[in-house]
């Protein structure tokens, strides 16, 4: 069983929903990264999802545009993030990591020396967003055998056709993209993706992850009523930029929202209702 | 070189050899699902194309002429020079002819929502144009250094009603404005289409883009064969996203003895590094939908690029002509700033028409070919847009104030 199986078998007795904080590796200093993944999962992450820092992040939002462009202060690379995770490894064996970013970063590694490093670092996941199921299969084979797993994003425009072919490709988990937009969009209707993830659930066993416009304790225990996993970003990055020069307030804040979240949706799950795992 | 079938490409899935293809988040894919089956309906549709044809004639102006720059020829002692005049059209530059038909497809589509992205504001512009001429809305992504640059055009967008959105990320110009137009496709795709201005992006984008934009390469083939009863020996444009020179190239692609010369801005140079050059001097990666040549550093980060000219500022090329490159069947050279300025000059005083910068790489590039050809051969220039947006850049690099 692979470090994520095991993570999502394990909340599946516990009952609980997988909580899951996005990162920007680098940001607001590398220096901080490490540190930050460690306090994340002391105050209840159960995955962590570590940004790669580009130049041109269409698909998000201002928020995790800001932080990209200050992890690249430093030069923040492909190469450092791996690192980064080689280090978190170092005192972490349980915790799953996934890299979340775009295509290009790994292209210029070359992917057969990036599947090779990955797996070196003890990475579990990648997901690019500008790489779909379509254009995957040079990558998927040297992925398969690094035993990493192509992440893929289901959104609210993703056709019945689609999901199913998304699902054969995926491994680990699927994202459910909650909103037609960048990250860090506002409002969700829980009762809509609760509908979707049932459509989705009609092709695959993996686990859902939902992100995209979660951004308080409230809407993250709502999610985790529906979802096997809460990924939640722009809402601990938009600290980054607050406590720029302070990584340690950085870390103590995120913690803290951490910390609460995980608190609500535990307690949600507790009370009865639980995902149809 | 083999034989190549290029009528093929792109294939089902959008490649032009390890070129193109559909690199988008997932939101945007059930979009281009839609875009394309339209696309692939309507250019087989009657109707379409009649009322297409209508509007190239009636409001952009088409066909334009071939004109023979007799003048210029003379004084280069070499080679025929022939100019595709696209600085006629309305609005001044090729974009329209790719506008109109994008326009007409999101009419069809029943979309009520317009958006672009513009580098130079000539994309922005003709898409402002058409989307006042159908009554939609229109809203502009220009990357704020360029709306410094090209300040007339802004003034004309807004006149036309468009909202112009200085994008004030990233560089700040052509490449941040795409990355804004996208963000907003993402969030706004059900009532909205992107009107892609140039032979990049998702497919079916620069398939779509180069076959509305293919006119340009018909139309001076016949002008051409019936003015001297023979095909060019050359054809010249400028390339940034590369749509102008894809337009006069592709039609002339099953014509083995055509070369093909496309034109990339060197900026301060190549070796300066301050170039906007991806062919000549970069590298194959993957940004905003397709795989190309992009210009990045050793970890894959999109680095900024130089022009004096906004619309050549990009730092990918369209898939299109990353495969031509490869395959040989065209070659790509650069001309610098000041090539281009002088290029600029030498036509405005030669023969009375004033190019605009990005044009001006071309004729810069022409200044250098004719001279080595003789007079009995013919080199065909895509004399892409007119320049009284780049007025105000000229006078400044000049020390004048105008």
């Amino acid at each position: 069983m692979t470090r994520i199986e095991q993570r999502f078998a394990r909340l599946r007795t516990e009952k609980r929903a997988a909580l899951v904080p996005y990162v920007t590796a680098g940001d607001p200093e590398p220096a901080a990264t490490v540190p930050l993944m460690h306090a994340l999962v002391k105050a209840g992450a159960d995955l962590i999802e570590l940004g790669v820092p580009f130049s041109d992040p269409m698909a998000d939002g201002p928020v995790i545009q800001k932080a990209c462009e200050r992890a690249l202060r430093y030069g923040t690379s492909l190469r450092d993030v791996l690192d980064m995770v080689a280090e978190f490894r170092k005192t972490d064996t349980e915790t799953p990591v996934v890299l979340m970013g775009y295509l290009n970063p790994v292209e210029r590694m070359g992917y057969e020396t990036f599947a090779e490093k990955a797996r070196e670092a003890g990475l579990d996941g990648l997901l690019t967003v500008d790489l779909p199921p379509e254009e995957c299969d040079e990558v998927a084979g040297l992925l398969e055998n690094a035993q990493i797993a192509p992440i893929f994003l289901v959104a609210p425009t993703t056709s019945d056709e689609r999901i199913a072919h998304v699902a054969r490709a995926a491994r680990g988990f699927i994202y459910y993209v909650s909103l037609k937009g960048v990250t860090g969009s506002q409002t969700l209707d829980t009762s809509v993706i609760a509908e979707r993830l049932e459509a989705i659930r009609r092709h695959t066993d993996l686990p859902l992850g939902v992100g995209f416009g979660i951004r308080d304790a409230e809407t993250a225990g709502r999610v985790a009523r529906v979802a096997d996993a809460v990924v939640v970003g722009s809402a601990i990055v938009r600290l980054a930029e607050e406590f720029d020069g302070d990584p340690a307030g950085f870390a103590h804040a995120a913690s803290e929202v951490v910390a609460g979240m995980r608190v609500e949706m535990d307690r949600v799950r507790a009370s009865g209702v639980e995902a149809s795992v | 070189m083999s034989k190549i079938d290029w009528a093929a490409f792109p294939d089902a899935r959008g490649h032009f050899g390890p070129y193109g293809g559909r690199f988008v988040s997932e939101t945007l894919m059930g979009a281009l699902d839609e875009l394309q089956k339209a696309y692939e309906q309507y250019m087989g549709d009657a109707d379409f194309m009649a009322e297409l044809d209508h509007d190239l004639q009636q409001f952009v102006g088409r066909p334009n002429p071939l004109y023979h720059a007799e003048r210029l020829s003379r004084e280069l002692g070499g080679a025929q020079v022939y100019f595709k005049r696209e600085d006629l059209n309305h609005t001044g530059a090729h974009k329209v002819n790719n506008t109109i038909g994008q326009a007409l497809l999101a009419k069809r589509l029943g979309k009520t929502r317009i958006i672009a992205e513009t580098g130079a504001g000539q994309h922005g512009v003709a898409t402002a144009t058409v989307a006042a001429r159908l009554g939609l809305e229109c809203v502009i992504y220009m990357g704020e250094e360029d709306t410094r640059r090209q300040t007339p055009n802004v003034f004309r967008m807004r006149l036309l009603g468009a909202e112009v959105v200085a994008v004030k990320s990233g560089t700040r110009t052509l490449k941040d404005a795409l990355n804004e137009a996208m963000r907003d496709w993402v969030t706004n795709v059900d009532d909205t289409f992107y009107i892609i201005g140039t032979v990049a992006g998702p497919h079916p984008y620069p398939a779509m883009v180069r076959d509305f934009q293919a006119v340009i390469g018909r139309e001076a083939r016949a002008q051409h064969l019936e003015m001297t009863g023979k095909l060019p020996d050359t054809l010249v444009a400028c390339v940034g996203g590369g749509s102008n020179a894809i337009g006069l190239f592709h039609p002339f692609l099953d014509d083995e003895s055509v070369e093909m010369i496309g034109v990339e801005a060197a900026g301060a140079g190549i070796e300066s590094g301050r170039h906007s050059a991806p062919l000549c001097a970069g590298q194959p990666g993957v940004l905003h939908g397709n795989r190309t040549y992009l210009m990045e550093d050793e970890h894959g980060q999109i680095v900024g690029t130089h022009s004096v000219s906004a619309g050549l500022d990009y730092p990918g090329v369209g898939p299109e002509h990353a495969w031509l490159k490869d395959t040989g069947r065209a070659r790509y050279v650069a001309v610098t700033d000041d090539q281009a300025l002088e290029g600029f000059h030498r036509l405005t005083r030669t023969e009375g028409i004033i190019p605009a910068l990005e044009t001006s790489h071309a004729i810069a590039h022409v200044l250098e070919l004719a001279p080595t050809m003789r007079p009995d051969q013919s080199i065909v220039v895509n004399l892409s847009g007119r320049g009284d947006k780049d007025l105000n850049t000229v006078a400044e690099r000049e020390g004048i104030t105008l």
